[in-house]
């Protein structure tokens, strides 16, 4: 029970009205998490504007986004159950606004996917899927909202749920709950909804309350991406964050790609200069036994276990850049904190990254929002997983003009 | 890992990735619990010897107390103090008196940030924000370009994120604002505070009844009732309270984009 010092991100998605912003709204007004101050800007705005109270200017709090009623930006709020703290992430739904959607889904744990029962599913309803897949996010909810729109009839429920779940399917993703929702309401929010008795499952609060902090890579071989060298005096940390596995003072260490080994001196973080060990997610400052010459994007690994450097890989890509991705063109391939100059030499598949049809195979450009499944070549060897097997050396992005234009996750090496 | 060891981690990380791509950087220390906290990190992730300057744009107008404890612990810590003040503004009378706040909050703290950046030839700024302070500081990136002569933040257009690549190269006329606390929330960073035995002004602690909640020129902030005079005692307050942080901070009641108006043209 006293969980107050967890917490878990989790992102809100789906196509533009379906009722995201509504439903942070009640579950922030549902757990007490709406000072008062906060809520009297809100009612003061929505009269300025001609509204009724919208819980959507809780995070709509760009001028733009209040007086045209639509989320331009992502944002994140907060609220806490007995079980937890939670991190709210809001996306927008628009189509222009895609790349904000990422930048919130990509820090996030969990997600939500909201659809209007109404409306059923929509284009932004499968891009954000896709997104999700392409994410890696494991843990989804579905909340099927407005369900007093029809009747709270279970049949209209059963209908877009088996919809989005065929959809779903294809892109390996499976929700853990569907659940019939009225954000606006409250109805299966907070409270179970008396307007439809025939649902006995979760709540959405007790839908979140029952995902998990996943820390999978703690259990696996030590990866530890070299960010920085820093020297103090005759000191020489090599500065990084943990990514997989564990390091000890005495453990044999191998530097990629160079191949090179040596022994951990120290392990230090600021006033402990000699910790036991330090595990993935932590930010330490390693020192080595011999003089190795260790740079910002090395690899340090556990010999025996070492992931692969690669010049040559296959991915799904996609691309959130206006100007069109041309093959053969030289950008900057992003991994963990190695770079490297590269091409994506072959776009088998280019795809509708909503409707995932396939629009081309052997294409010459990858456009605006939509999905690859391509071949990248680099100039320096990255070291490099399947993101099924670790996520912070399995996904990257490509940069173009000082600008993040597409994101990666590697299918085979 | 729990939540405080977290967002630890993830600012140390932010810290030294700004700090790998753009060795001319600055942190901006208003000496108020956020930077404070912030300066603490920086210390954390470099072991105790930050290597870059740390700044301190002063209008003039600070408390006393702000004054002395920038001094007592620049000294203490080792740290490249710099001290920017927009001399011309202040020579002409600017003033919270004098015309508006916003005019007042323009001139000595971001003209004056602008000239300090032009004079050291920063790329880079620290800068302690978080998304709960309020909702347009929700909507901030972790490196966010700003354009170096209007400071124009152009919000409807912001990089994406990716998880943890962001956008580490500016234009030669932009600089880049680091966020490393956008993830911390007040409650956050006074138990961190606590964890960690962090000095903080005095100024934040209850005296006759009353104490601040957030500071920064003392003719444009207001006490709260309160008789938390330690930590422990904040940290109760503030989880009991339900009112926002920046309640008593003039600058915000304005006008509703008040806040929104000052973050695109560059306020802190």
């Amino acid at each position: 029970m006293e969980n107050q010092n967890q917490d878990l991100k989790f992102v809100i998605v789906g196509h533009v009205d379906h009722g995201k912003s509504t439903l942070i709204g009640r579950l922030l007004f549902d757990t007490n998490s709406l000072p008062p101050d906060k809520m009297e800007e809100i009612r003061k705005t929505s009269a300025e504007l001609g509204r009724v109270v919208e819980y959507a200017f809780l995070m709509d709090n760009l001028q733009e986004e209040r007086e045209q009623g639509i989320t331009i930006d992502t944002a994140q709020t907060f609220f806490k159950t007995a079980q937890r703290q939670y991190v709210i992430i809001d996306a927008p739904g628009h189509v222009e606004f895609v790349k904000n959607m990422l930048t919130g889904a990509s820090q996030a744990q969990a997600a939500i996917l909201i659809v209007d029962v109404a409306e059923g599913v929509r284009e932004q309803t499968k891009r954000h899927s896709y997104l999700l897949a392409l994410l890696g996010i494991k843990q989804v909810i579905v909340a099927i909202n407005k369900m007093d729109l029809v009747g709270y009839q279970e049949d209209v429920f059963n209908k877009i749920k088996q919809e989005l779940a065929e959809f779903l399917a294809g892109l390996k993703v499976e929700p853990k709950f569907y659940i019939p929702m009225v954000a606006l309401n409250g109805d299966n929010v907070a409270m179970a909804s008396q307007n439809m008795p025939w649902y006995s499952g979760p709540t959405v609060l007790t839908a979140l309350d029952g995902l998990q902090d996943l820390d999978e890579a703690q259990n696996l071989a030590l990866v530890l991406p070299v960010q920085e060298v820093y020297k103090i005096g005759d000191k020489r940390y090599v500065l990084g964050r943990v990514e997989a596995g564990e390091v000890k003072p005495g453990q044999t260490i191998k530097v990629l790609p160079s191949g090179q080994t040596t022994i951990v001196k120290t392990v230090e973080k600021f006033q402990q200069a000699d910790l036991a060990s330090a595990k993935a997610g932590e930010n330490i400052g390693l020192t080595t036994v011999d003089p190795l010459f260790i740079e910002r994007g090395n690899v340090i690994c556990q010999p025996g276990k070492e992931p692969m450097a690669k010049s040559e890989f296959s991915a799904n890509l996609f691309w959130l850049h206006h100007e069109p991705l041309i093959k053969d063109e030289l950008l900057i391939v992003k991994c963990a904190t190695q770079e490297s100059l590269g091409q994506v030499i072959e776009i088998k598949k280019r795809f509708n990254s909503s409707t995932m049809e396939v629009l081309e195979e052997n294409a010459n450009q990858l456009n605006f929002l939509e999905a690859g499944e391509v071949v990248i070549k680099v100039k320096q060897p990255l070291v490099l997983t399947k993101l099924s097997e670790l996520a912070e050396l399995g996904k990257f992005v490509l940069i173009k003009n000082d600008n993040i234009v597409a994101g990666g996750i590697i299918s085979e090496l | 890992m729990d939540r405080l060891t977290k967002l630890e981690n993830e600012s140390i990380y932010i810290i030294r990735e700004a700090w790998s791509q753009f060795k001319k950087v600055a942190l901006l220390w208003s000496i108020g619990k956020d930077s404070g906290t912030l300066l603490w990190l920086c210390r954390k992730a470099f072991f105790g010897k930050i290597p870059f300057p740390v700044m301190h744009l002063d209008t003039t107008y600070k408390f006393p107390e702000i004054y002395e404890f920038r001094d007592k612990y620049a000294k203490e810590w080792g740290l490249d103090l710099i001290v920017a003040k927009n001399n011309e503004s202040i020579g002409a009378g600017m003033g919270p008196d004098k015309g508006t706040k916003l005019q007042c909050c323009n001139e000595l703290k971001t003209d004056n940030l602008k000239k300090a950046i032009a004079q050291y030839g920063f790329r880079a700024l620290y800068l302690a924000i978080r998304r709960d302070e309020h909702g347009i500081r929700a909507k901030e990136r972790f490196f966010s370009p700003r354009e170096n002569i209007s400071f124009l933040w152009n919000y409807k257009d912001q990089p994406p994120e990716l998880w943890d690549q962001y956008k580490t190269k500016a234009k030669d006329e932009e600089h880049l604002r680091i966020h490393p606390m956008l993830s911390w929330r007040e409650i956050d960073i006074w138990e961190y505070i606590r964890r960690e035995n962090i000095p903080m002004v005095s100024l934040y602690f209850a005296k006759n009844g009353k104490r601040y909640r957030s500071i920064g020129c003392a003719p444009c902030c207001n006490p709260i009732d309160s008789t938390a005079d330690t930590l422990d005692k904040i940290v109760a307050e503030l989880k009991a309270s339900p009112t926002s942080e920046r309640a008593g901070r003039a600058q915000d009641k304005e006008n509703t984009y008040t806040m929104q108006k000052l973050r695109s043209l560059g306020y802190m």
